[in-house]
């Protein structure tokens, strides 16, 4: 018979079963879906695009580690969301950068925006974004300096001359839809055939990237829908040139995004946690991006729109807490008349 | 048609191991302790002393207030009257009754003549004197819930969803008991008054079903069979009118404030027991599974049999179970001795041994928002969890933790495996905690300007 004195029993609280997902799962599910954007790059823009990203990779892991290690705190590697912060910094970066300057992103982004706020889930603005912003302000030429993919490929090291080559963004600005239609047509800018940031450029990718995390529930159809649904009803109403069909298009393939909505927008720690939440997310995030391309000094606005939105999800989450249980509407009613 | 409610997740529901296992009667334990508190109010004051011989189905502890009376499951002699281990945590006063193996029916249990001419005040007379209680795992007094919802009551549910995974007690119920489980619903309808019972059950008891519609048209019962999808906390009480009526009950409210009242199906064949036989609450049946059970089963147990008895019945437990659990794997009660007794609202007994405890060193919230999305009562855990570890009583009240049920979705949920549920039970005591010191304050303030008054008037004059 069994000895039932010598049993180590444990008395924890309920529940005694975990669902089987984890932080490391998602993170994983969010890598996989970034894969064929990656490919697509190191496709059109050459090798440069996975030594790139490898070492934005490199770099956010070691900051993470030391960090902890430095600061005695538990380490948090293994979650592998330092993974994805590097990937998507050099995702939103322009192929030609310096090495070194990605890993000065990757520490803005690690230690400044994520570390120092307290880790995973903490910080306010999205870390990657941050580190993209911070490059910008600190080395604007090298950030906007696109490669021209129809050259060639970018080389593996060094910052290669580049004649001022325009992104489909500056042509939006400008409102000049003619000579953007004569380099691509809606098909080029739907597959990524034009010239950007590494892995902004192919909507299908990404789309397909962001249909994977929707159908893995790692996010929720509510940020991406209504970030990219405000962007396309704005420009299909307000076209600066052409139909409002083509001026739409154009605008919600062009530029940063696809990736921003899917894989910037759609951030736990920056977000709001309700579905309502992140559908006014996504409209705001909607509307600063059209008002950053109509109206601002910048070409494209989805990574400062997506900061500024951050920086609102506190008192979007405020606003936007469920109704209790058991509160129906009659009775909200009643409590209005009273 | 099967409908839903709110939230809740989908945890595998293990039920394969014990539900095609008929249920079997417990071998006779040597010895029963039957703890005074089984109910959800006041324990109960024993009746019997040290040396007296008892009788199955005897009355051995008397309730006042709020409460239910205790029976003996098995007659012998009382060998002690003491505080004993129980589920709950720490001990409670219980009786301890030896076995003498003679199964001597108590001459107090006597059946009704004509059951089928009852009055409603008789029936829940005898509810009342049966000692019943609401056998899914919250204990309420049966026949408090009956006279207080009868005039307001206008739909009668049975709760036979089972959502909780590795339990089929019900389950066999349905199968293996579908007229008592009828005829305690027919009961129900009579005494509330209403015109049919519906009976929730989730649609992975598809035969289970079948097996009560069987029964329903043979006898023409006032009673019809809802199938639910399986969700859990279907069988949250709450969960269960709102997928059934789509009505919500009001906070701090019962399901009677919406016009419901919900009876368990074991607790449905009880009153059929009480009503036909004279039968009080004397046993149950129970699931007992999980990794660490050598042999799966469903059994019927004496209330009061030590916990080590059912699991010697079931061939005993594996090496290396770390955790026993009285009830489901949701919101069950883990147990630190094997010395507790079987109680009136206990389903089942579960042991892991397995890597069912998922665990990490030192959990950290990713505001995935996911325990937002699966939360029965619309509660916001994240922040929740944040208000309890560091104290803010306001603000866990603004976040209504009182709503909370504790029913562990949001933990199972949790990707960061965050210590939610626990957290919650801290945070509500916190909340409690400060209700009693605020009065107890306002009280000694209003005692010491009364005392201040009345020193003043002693002065003046």
């Amino acid at each position: 018979m069994t000895d039932y004195k010598n049993l180590k029993l444990i008395a924890t609280s309920n529940p005694h079963i975990r669902g089987s997902e984890t932080t490391r799962s998602i993170m994983l599910d969010v890598i996989v879906a970034m894969v064929p954007a990656l490919v697509w790059a190191v496709l059109v823009f050459g090798l440069k695009a996975l030594t790139l990203t490898a070492v934005s990779v490199i770099a956010c892991v070691f900051f993470e580690w030391l960090y902890r290690v430095l600061m005695k705190k538990p380490q948090s590697v293994g979650d592998l969301s330092a993974v994805v912060t590097g990937m998507l910094l050099a995702l939103i970066s322009p192929v030609t950068i310096n090495y070194w300057m990605i890993i000065i992103g990757d520490f803005f982004a690690i230690i400044v925006v994520k570390q120092l706020f307290g880790g995973i889930g903490k910080n306010f603005i999205n870390p990657a974004l941050a580190g993209r912003a911070f490059l910008v302000g600190s080395y604007a030429g090298a950030m906007t300096s696109w490669w021209n993919p129809a050259v060639g490929k970018a080389p593996l090291f060094g910052t290669p001359e580049i004649d001022s080559f325009a992104t489909p963004m500056s042509y939006l600005k400008n409102g000049d839809l003619e000579s953007l239609k004569g380099l691509y047509g809606i098909k080029e800018m739907f597959l990524g055939q034009h010239g950007g940031s590494m892995g902004e450029i192919s909507a299908l990718l990404l789309l397909i990237g962001g249909v994977y995390l929707i159908w893995r529930k790692v996010i929720n159809w509510q940020t991406p829908v209504a970030y990219i649904g405000t962007v396309a009803v704005i420009s299909f109403l307000f076209p600066k040139a052409g139909t409002g069909l083509e001026w739409m298009l154009y605008s919600v393939f062009g530029g940063g995004l696809m990736l921003g909505a899917f894989f910037m927008a759609t951030d736990y720690a920056t977000s709001p946690v309700t579905k309502k939440g992140q559908l006014i997310f996504g409209i705001g995030c909607g509307l600063f991006t059209v008002f950053i391309r109509y109206f601002g000094s910048y070409n494209e606005g989805v990574c400062y729109s997506i900061m500024v939105m951050n920086c609102c999800t506190a008192l979007i989450d405020k606003y936007t807490k469920p109704t209790r249980f058991g509160i129906v509407k009659s009775d909200k009613k009643e409590a209005a008349v009273k | 048609m099967a409908q839903a409610f709110f939230g809740g997740v989908h945890p595998n529901d293990m039920k394969a191991a014990t539900n095609e296992k008929a249920i079997q009667q417990l071998p006779p334990p040597a010895e029963v302790v039957i703890p005074m508190s089984m109910h959800f109010g006041a324990p109960c004051t024993p009746i019997v002393k040290v040396g007296d011989h008892v009788k199955v189905g005897q009355k051995i502890g008397e309730f006042r207030g709020l409460g239910a009376p205790i029976h003996a499951s098995i007659s012998g002699t009382v060998k002690a009257v003491e505080p004993r281990p129980y589920s709950m945590g720490g001990s409670m006063m219980a009786v301890v009754i030896e076995n003498d193996f003679q199964e001597e029916l108590s001459e107090e249990v006597v059946a009704p003549a004509d059951p089928d001419a009852l009055t409603v005040e008789e029936m829940v007379e005898i509810v009342k004197n049966a000692g019943i209680v609401g056998m899914g795992g919250a204990t309420f007094p049966t026949h408090v819930k009956i006279s207080g919802g009868i005039g307001k009551v206008d739909t009668v549910l049975i709760n036979g969803a089972e959502c909780e995974p590795y339990l089929t007690d019900d389950h066999r119920m349905m199968l293996e008991r579908p007229e008592e489980i009828i005829g305690g619903a027919t009961y129900l309808a009579k005494m509330f008054g209403v015109e049919n019972v519906i009976i929730g059950v989730e649609d992975n008891k598809r035969n289970g079903i079948d097996m009560l519609n069987k029964v329903i048209a043979e006898k023409h019962a006032p009673v019809r069979v809802q199938p639910l999808h399986c969700r859990y906390p279907q069988g949250g009480e709450k969960q269960l009118c709102q997928a059934i009526t789509g009505k919500q009950v009001p906070p701090g409210g019962l399901p009677s404030n919406i016009g419901c009242a919900v009876f368990n199906i074991n607790t449905t064949s009880a009153i059929y027991r009480a009503i036909t036989k004279g039968m009080p609450m004397i046993s149950r049946t129970m699931t007992v599974a999980g990794s660490g059970v050598v042999e799966p089963k469903n059994l019927e147990v004496p209330i009061g049999t030590p916990i080590f008895h059912v699991f010697d019945a079931c061939g005993g437990l594996k090496k290396g179970t770390y955790k026993l659990i009285m009830g489901g794997p949701m919101m069950g009660m883990a147990q630190y001795t094997v010395d507790v007794p079987v109680g009136k609202g206990t389903g089942a007994m579960l042991a892991f041994c397995d890597k069912e405890e998922q665990t990490v060193a030192h959990p950290q919230c990713i505001r995935c928002g996911k325990c937002v999305a699966v939360c029965p009562v619309h509660l916001e855990p994240l922040f929740m969890y944040q208000y309890a570890e560091k104290g803010m009583v306001d603000e866990l009240n603004e976040a209504h933790i009182m709503d909370c049920m504790e029913c562990g979705a949001c933990a199972y949920a949790c990707p960061a495996r965050m210590h939610l549920t626990q957290m919650f039970k801290t945070g509500k005591q916190l909340v409690k905690d400060k209700a009693a010191a605020d009065k107890a304050a306002a009280e000694a303030k209003k005692a010491a300007e009364e005392a201040k008054a009345a020193e003043k008037e002693a002065v003046t004059k």
